[in-house]
């Protein structure tokens, strides 16, 4: 599958060659630009976009991950998501889905790569093995590192798929032994979108790559290079229980009646609220729930380091340097306590260096007391 | 027995004194919010969820109170160009011989509490020692800590433009977690400083008594008569006063 390189062929005629009507094509356009976040004034601009424009190759690279980014790709929710974009148009190499195996993979690879510099995308899974002089995770008898310096190269744009590539997830957890380095601290010189999470919502993954192929550009990002249309609102800000967190309703065991009512899992240590990601709205599983809804906090996945950012289950967060039990608060009850007891030792202590000056001020003070006027 | 006299000058003024009032409310407002935001107290109700809004309203004190602090504070950083030589920005950086040497006289006998054998009286601060001014020098960049951060996190709520001019600040420190973080720690050096620096005001009172507890109430602190200048006129050949009607204290 994934080794053709027709080239004159645009999106369109390939879905209507996989055998989808127009009316599934133009199902399909409504369907992704929802989920592109664009207006529905836009599905003419999009359907028109996949008719004229030929498609570009993508190269979907796997580094240290555990592939839940295509797991959840492929089980976005449109079947054309699956069918057209991963399997039939799109994907000129990516390891865990293509038929090609060994040399003839590789070979496809580097075609690609030779064929159309500068002008494929590439897509990263995993974040690079950096440390040791990048000599972990070898595919192909190449490290990550070579083969991912290889690939960027020549791409025009890079999509940083997964916390792993955004963020470097749990392999990037202290002490990181492998450095396992995301994507933007790797490649400067190129246009990169991150897609964090763990995984990303699929449906935010086929809004993403279809608006790059179609449109030949970048969505908008926010300062962190992620899509907006996708990650400019906390969970927290779309999260149903929301009104029980301004109205001050909280569980705070997962076993008490307030969990059962269904109540702000705020307190058992929901991440909602440092949490930028869709899973309010666009949800999982096809729309079907997300953690909260089942019941679970929010454990901020698709937020830098959140595997190093305290218990998930309290509402603390470990300080770095001052081991990983003690919050903010412990620290500063007992600094606060130092201070306290130092501030009372000097009162001691001023009282008695300076018990001469004070026992004169006194004295005069009484001596003028009993010399007031009656 | 030896008796002094004082006479009585006016430090703080009243934009001082009233951004110091305001920054005391303000500060212990948000400390306390603050600390509920970040673990709010069980209750159990059988309250509807759309009855009840005691949370928001917390976090609504707690915002008010930030743009409250942050706008007196640029009104006090207005004032350090415009007040008095106690209010302005120059006596909170240490430039010259005698204000080095007030640091060194503050450090070895207000906190090592050595006694000198003969107290030089230019050493008795009028405005903020050196100490004190430097101590106060921290803790506007910590409020600054605190502007940046706070806003930082306030922006992704806010739509008006003041709070988004501080959006980067999320993305440039690597997300909330660490931003929140920051502004909950930070909040403990403010309890610090306000512990440490209630204590030296009544220290100073005591050993001094040169009123310095109520001067922020009055703006007035009691100065010995020997450091005014002699080129002070006299009373009787000065048509407005300039210095108050004389209520000399002496002990
Ligand atoms: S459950 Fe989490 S995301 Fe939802 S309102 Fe509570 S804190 Fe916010």
């Amino acid at each position: 599958m994934a080794t053709k390189t027709e080239t004159k062929q645009t999106y369109y005629e390939s879905i209507i060659k996989q055998g989808y009507s127009r009316r599934d094509f133009m199902k399909f356009a409504t369907y992704i630009t929802a989920y592109m976040g664009l207006e529905s004034s836009m599905i003419a601009q999009v359907a028109k976009s996949l008719e004229t424009s030929y498609r570009l190759p993508v190269i979907w690279e796997h580094y240290q991950e555990c592939t839940c980014c295509s797991e959840s790709f492929i089980r976005s929710d449109h079947p054309i998501v699956a069918d057209i974009v991963l399997d039939k148009i799109s994907l000129d190499y990516t390891l865990t889905l293509m038929a090609a195996s060994g040399h003839q993979a590789e070979a496809a690879k580097l075609a690609t790569m030779e064929k159309y510099r500068g002008e494929y995308i590439l897509c990263v899974e995993g974040s690079v093995p950096m440390g040791d002089d990048g000599n972990y995770c070898c595919i192909a008898g190449k490290t990550a590192k070579e083969q991912f310096l290889e690939a960027a190269e020549g791409a025009k744009a890079i999509i940083a798929w997964g916390s792993c590539a955004c963020n470097g997830c749990v392999q990037a957890a202290y002490p990181n032994p492998t450095e396992a380095t995301p994507i933007h601290k790797i490649i400067k010189n190129k246009p990169i979108i991150r897609v964090p999470g763990c995984p990303p919502i699929g449906e935010v993954m086929a809004g993403i790559i279809v608006h790059v192929v179609t449109f030949g550009r970048l969505p908008e990002l926010d300062g962190l290079g992620r899509p907006k249309a996708f990650y400019s609102k906390r969970v927290h800000d779309s999260c149903y229980r929301r009104p029980y967190y301004d109205a001050g309703l909280f569980a705070e065991t997962f076993d008490d009646q307030n969990a059962k009512d269904g109540y702000c899992l705020y307190k058992v240590g929901c991440r909602g609220p440092m949490t930028y990601n869709s899973c309010g709205t666009i949800r999982w599983n096809n729309g079907v729930s997300f953690p909260i809804q089942s019941g679970h906090g929010c454990i901020g996945c698709s937020e830098e380091d959140f595997w190093d950012n305290g218990p998930f289950y309290e509402r603390l967060t470990g300080l770095a340097g001052f081991g990983i039990e003690s919050s903010a608060d412990t620290i500063g009850k007992v600094a606060a306590g130092v201070v306290a007891g130092g501030l009372a030792a000097h009162a001691i202590a001023a009282n008695i260096s300076k018990r001469k000056e004070l026992k004169s001020e006194i004295s005069s003070g009484k001596s003028n007391e009993k010399n007031l006027e009656r | 027995m030896r008796t002094r006299t004082y006479k009585r000058v006016y430090v703080w003024e009243l934009p001082v004194r009233i951004f110091h009032w305001v920054n005391v409310l303000c500060l212990t407002t948000l400390a306390i919010t603050g600390f509920i935001i970040a673990d709010p107290p069980a209750l159990m109700s059988s309250a509807e969820a759309s009855e009840s809004y005691w949370f928001g309203t917390v976090r609504f004190i707690h915002f008010a109170a930030a743009y409250i602090f942050f706008f007196n504070m640029i009104l006090r950083v207005y004032w350090a160009f415009v007040g008095n030589r106690f209010a302005s920005w120059k006596a909170y950086f240490p430039r010259d011989k005698k204000m080095w040497r007030n640091l060194w006289h503050v450090l070895r006998v207000d906190i090592l509490l050595q006694n000198e054998k003969n107290p030089d009286i230019q050493n008795i601060s009028v405005g903020h020692n050196t100490m004190a001014a430097l101590s106060y020098l921290a803790l506007f960049v910590i409020a600054l800590v605190q502007v940046f951060t706070g806003f930082g996190l306030y922006s992704s709520m806010s739509g008006w433009w003041l709070a988004d001019l501080f959006a980067w600040v999320v993305p440039f420190m690597g997300g909330d977690f660490i931003v929140r973080t920051i502004h909950h720690a930070a909040t403990w050096l403010f309890i610090l400083f306000t512990l440490i620096h209630v204590y030296l005001v009544f220290y100073h009172d005591w050993l001094e008594g040169r009123g310095e507890v109520s001067s922020m109430f009055g703006g007035y602190k009691f100065v010995s008569k020997e450091r005014m200048s002699k080129k002070v006129p006299n009373r009787t050949n000065v048509k407005p006063p300039v210095i108050e009607p004389e209520p000399e204290t002496t002990h």
